[in-house]
């Protein structure tokens, strides 16, 4: 028989349960993250506008660069000033 | 457990002499007639490693399984042991009169026979048997999960079924093959060399040794492994950007040093294309462990739009011969004589052709013509890039008494573009930059993202370009020096 050794992570992903939704966006504070990707700006400019009609308040953040993670400190701001966070993953 | 992996027994004598030996030995052969003596006057065991018949008449025990020689941990054949209350007390190898004296207690024996000759290599060390040995004892030290082929099972094909492969055959990383391929380093098998991504899994020298084995690698090769995965690792390389990507971009593995020597790789003729072990393997390596530890695989996280024929391998030598050129390594700050791997995020090979110029000024131009095309001409700083100088073209700027530096300066200079060129429209080409930028100037390579390096076949002008990504250094090349 023959045996092998894994050459794998032997890592199975635990899911984790998202937060529920929240009934309304009255009253929140809403983040845009920008990741910097070309003309990502386009698009969060218009949900501003359209948040910004409803009276929801919106903040806008921006990760330095689209390759990597966004970092720590922007992570935690983020966690701190906002509610809810809008943040586009692709072209 | 299955049954051939259960814990071998092998019971040993507790009190008295042993004496290992195999046929295969001319010095064993040579102390039989010693052996016959201690027979006669004493307790002797004698074990045989190769030949049950061998010594004749001294009721050898067949040690062919060689598991009492593994738990002896015999080094050289023969040697002579002396033990008590199960332990040895004395133990010498090969011939030597005076020490089998003093160990057996016995003067004057083997009275004919030279005072000393060197033993042979013992059996159970043979490559092969030794590693076989420690799976059958349990000694493997190894951690990782063991996963039971069934009987019928074609091994091959539990592979790709178990989407461990890159889309083609891989060499099976059985235990002892695993083993073979550690002995390649001096570093411990559970070090942790950083995080792969995207799952963020400390990868295990453990790991890097089992991709490494089914990638085809052998274990000389597995430094070379290890510092391009310390690189890949590296935060500036940023290599969950470079597999998430929709760009074409992976690790490109360029080896400098003594070792592409010593490993035999290939920096001559068709030097990135196929043909060579080690730099077929060594690249296909990194490639395997970013896919089964990390979990980066095509259309999952690895985004890739078209992807490069090099995400399945992309490794190569630089030509250090004629040392008119520093070394990349050197170049970028490695010790002269060290070895080192420089990774590079890049994408398939665009050739410069350039049969005619005959001055350094010349060619230059030609290689950053060639380079301002990359990605597109219209965009810019588009991207990294590596040019790869062929050696009758490094000839030229030889000749010309061009440094490396100098050339890459030339080429800086050449490669900067009006913005007239590239506003929207131009050509006919919507892409471009900013209307507004008609009147300013442009890098098109990004400062310090221009590797040259050189490698070729001895006949042809015709060196190549590596283009890069290009999210503004998002990943910058990283150089890690070879350890053991």
């Amino acid at each position: 028989m023959t045996v092998l050794l894994d050459p794998t992570s032997e890592h199975s992903p635990t899911s984790r349960e998202r937060l529920a939704r929240p009934p309304s966006l009255s009253g929140l504070t809403v983040g845009l993250l920008d990741i910097s990707k070309p003309r990502g700006d386009v698009f969060l400019d218009r949900l501003h506008e359209r948040l910004a009609e409803r009276g929801v308040t919106v903040k806008r953040y921006m990760k330095p660069t689209v390759a990597k993670p966004a970092p720590v400190p922007l992570r935690q701001q983020i966690v701190g000033e906002v509610d809810v966070v809008i943040e586009g993953l692709a072209d | 457990m299955p049954d051939d992996l259960a814990p071998a027994s092998a019971d040993v004598p507790g009190d008295g002499l042993i004496v290992v030996v195999k046929r295969d030995c001319p010095t064993c052969e040579l102390t039989v007639p010693v052996l016959a003596e201690l027979r006669r006057l004493g307790q002797v065991t004698v074990y045989t490693q190769d030949d049950p018949a061998f010594p004749e008449g001294l009721d050898a025990v067949d040690d062919t399984a060689l598991d009492v020689s593994h738990r002896l941990g015999i080094e050289i054949v023969p040697t002579l042991i002396r033990r008590q209350g199960g332990v040895d007390v004395g133990r010498t190898y090969g011939w030597d009169r005076a020490e089998w004296e003093r160990i057996s207690g016995f003067q004057g024996i083997g009275a004919d026979l030279p005072a000393f000759r060197p033993g042979c290599g013992a059996k159970n060390l043979e490559p092969g048997i030794h590693e076989a040995l420690k799976v059958r004892f349990n000694e493997t030290g190894l951690s990782s999960r063991l996963v039971s082929l069934g009987s019928g099972e074609d091994e091959f094909e539990a592979m790709f079924e178990r989407g461990w492969s890159d889309g083609l055959p891989m060499v099976p990383p059985t235990q002892e093959r695993v083993l073979r391929m550690l002995s390649g380093t001096a570093r411990d098998p559970a070090e942790v060399l950083g995080l792969a991504p995207p799952d963020l899994i400390p990868l295990t020298i453990e790991k890097v040794a089992i991709n490494a084995v089914m990638a085809g690698c052998k274990p000389e090769y597995l430094p070379v492994v290890i510092a391009a995965m310390e690189a890949v690792l590296d935060p500036d390389f940023a290599m969950h950007g470079v597999l998430a990507t929709t760009m074409f971009v992976s690790p490109v593995v360029i080896v400098n040093g003594p070792i592409r020597r010593q490993i035999g790789m290939n920096w001559r003729g068709n030097a990135l294309g196929q043909g060579n072990r080690a730099n077929a393997t060594i690249g296909r390596a990194v490639q395997l462990i970013i896919r089964n530890v990390g979990g980066g695989r095509p259309q999952e996280v690895d985004r890739a739009t078209l992807g490069n024929p090099g995400k399945y391998t992309y490794c190569f030598a630089e030509d250090e011969e004629d040392s008119s050129w520093l070394p990349l390594s050197v170049e970028r700050g490695v010790a002269p004589g060290k070895s080192a791997v420089t990774v590079f995020a890049g994408f398939g090979l665009q050739g410069v052709v350039d049969q005619k110029s005959r001055t350094a000024e010349s060619l230059a131009r030609s290689m950053a013509e060639s380079i301002k095309a990359i990605h597109n001409v219209k965009l810019v700083p588009a991207a990294d890039a590596i040019l790869v100088v062929c050696p009758e073209h490094h000839r030229t700027f030889k000749a010309a008494g061009w440094s490396r530096q100098r050339l890459l300066e030339e080429l800086t200079q050449l490669c900067k573009v009006p913005g007239e060129k590239l506003v929207p429209g131009y050509l006919g080409i919507a892409e471009g930059c900013a209307p507004g930028d008609r009147d300013k100037v442009f890098d098109k390579i990004r400062p310090g993202g221009l590797l040259i390096v050189r490698a070729g076949g001895g006949a042809g002008m015709f060196s190549g370009i590596i283009g890069g990504w290009s999210a503004g250094g998002a990943s910058i090349p990283v150089t890690k020096e070879v350890g053991n």
